[in-house]
């Protein structure tokens, strides 16, 4: 029987989120190992651990994996979060490039000087209501299904939901313009997975503070 | 009778070259749009509602107009089989060109380096390339002696890191002299062909480019 899988990353979001929400939301109890300081990185490169030196790494059936879009290709193929056929898995891949473009907007900026912070932020801002989410809007609309693809759950929704909610951090009404993304929020929410992670105590992750980017900044040299 | 692919991009190697690889590898004949080398032209094409998101690379093929550099890629290796034979030699191809696109970003960004800058990045390049990721790639055929990085078969795997070394070497030539292997594993390149091309980034003329160069940047800059 195959032990849980073992998320080696610091103890914030950055890349690992999104694998834990698909985790999360396809059933799967994970442990995880947290980085915590430099040292703890160059044992894991000294072990052989680390394909490219780098974390995420994902203990998972006998592999470790790393390479974010790698580990959540893999858990959603193996889920049945990826579509049925090939276009199916053309239109997730879409999507899931949309909103993963629109997190690393959002997970880059406090790693940013601070004269490039505002204008990045009214970027994001702008990028999520006239780039991304019209989009997925539009999907919703003109298929009126409950799911963006196949109409069935798969990665695609998990990850809307996340990169939703992030933008919501940025600014809370951000969603007033969609009335379909506000519906798909509230069903895709009420998943009895995805609840459970929205819940309090779960391993789901807190925003970046400064004391956490300083830590990620000291374990990565950046 | 399914019409060619038809890729819509800049005059230039950028996110749109490994996908022309790709579908040279596959044997798939393939058309240009007319290079974007205007502002026009690219707002003509978001008019149309041909860019998902935007942004090129565009690619219309099977009736769909599929954006965004690995969905398109994934699409092309999954149909032409080169995405291996089952889950586990997809995660292992999956990782591999996840590695060659964080060096091809390297790559792709250097010659926008600022002055300061292009020292520092050019080293920083050739460092990644020689230590973190030739490496890896040398260790796998190394240890289970196939001819080809996974399941003993041609895969994208294999394109895709050919293409990244043959970059590489453009801006250093002595950098294949620590990985044997390596050096063996480009005679693929003789027998894959690489019928479409195109001019590296450094020798394009960029004035050419006129407005697009912003375009161009700013496209890079996001998609990174």
């Amino acid at each position: 029987m195959a032990g849980k899988p073992k998320l080696h990353y610091t103890k914030g979001r950055g890349k690992m989120e999104s694998i834990r929400w698909l985790l999360a939301a396809a059933g799967v109890e994970f442990e995880e190992e947290f980085v915590e300081a430099k040292e703890d990185l160059e044992k894991l490169r000294k072990d052989g651990a680390l394909l490219f030196q780098q974390v995420p790494m994902v203990e998972i059936d006998g592999m470790k994996m790393v390479q974010t879009r790698a580990i959540l290709s893999y858990i959603a193929g193996k889920h049945n979060l990826y579509g049925k056929d090939l276009r199916e898995r053309a239109l997730i891949d879409m999507y899931v490039e949309g909103t993963t473009d629109l997190m690393g907007m959002i997970m880059a900026l406090p790693f940013q000087p601070p004269e490039a912070k505002e204008k990045n932020f009214a970027l994001i801002i702008e990028r999520a209501t006239t780039r991304y989410f019209p989009v997925y809007e539009k999907v919703l609309k003109d298929h009126g299904q409950q799911f963006l693809v196949g109409n069935q759950f798969s990665w695609a929704d998990v990850h809307l939901l996340e990169a939703i909610l992030m933008a919501e951090e940025c600014k809370p009404d951000i969603l007033s313009p969609f009335p379909q993304l506000q519906a798909f929020k509230g069903r895709i929410s009420n998943i009895p997975t995805i609840k459970k992670f929205l819940q309090p105590g779960s391993q789901r992750k807190p925003p970046a503070d400064d004391k956490f980017i300083a830590q990620v900044k000291k374990i990565f040299n950046i | 009778m399914a019409t060619k692919p038809k890729l819509y991009y800049f005059n230039g190697r950028g996110r749109m070259e490994t996908i022309r690889w790709l579908l040279a590898t596959a044997g798939v004949e393939f058309e240009e749009a007319e290079y974007l080398e205007t502002r026009d032209q690219y707002e003509k094409l978001l008019k149309d509602g041909a860019l998902l998101f935007q942004q090129v690379p565009m690619v219309e093929i099977d009736e769909m107009k599929l954006v965004q550099t690995r969905a398109i890629l994934n699409y092309i290796a999954g149909k032409h089989n080169l995405y291996g034979k089952d889950m586990k030699e997809r995660a292992l191809i999956d990782m591999y060109v996840e590695g060659t696109m964080d060096l091809n970003e390297m790559i792709m960004c250097y010659p926008f380096s600022s002055p300061e800058e292009k020292e520092k990045n050019f080293a920083l390049m050739i460092q990644r390339a020689t230590n973190r990721y030739f490496p890896v790639y040398e260790k796998v055929l190394k240890d289970h002696g196939q001819d080809f990085l996974v399941g003993n078969q041609l895969s994208r795997a294999d394109v895709q890191v050919l293409e990244s070394i043959l970059m590489i070497e453009e801006y250093e030539p002595t950098a294949l002299s620590e990985f044997p292997l390596l050096q063996e594993a480009r005679h693929l390149e003789a027998w894959l062909g690489n019928p479409n091309c195109t001019i590296s980034m450094e020798e394009a003329e960029w004035k050419q480019y006129g407005g697009c160069w912003q375009q161009l940047e700013s496209s890079l800059k996001n998609n990174s």
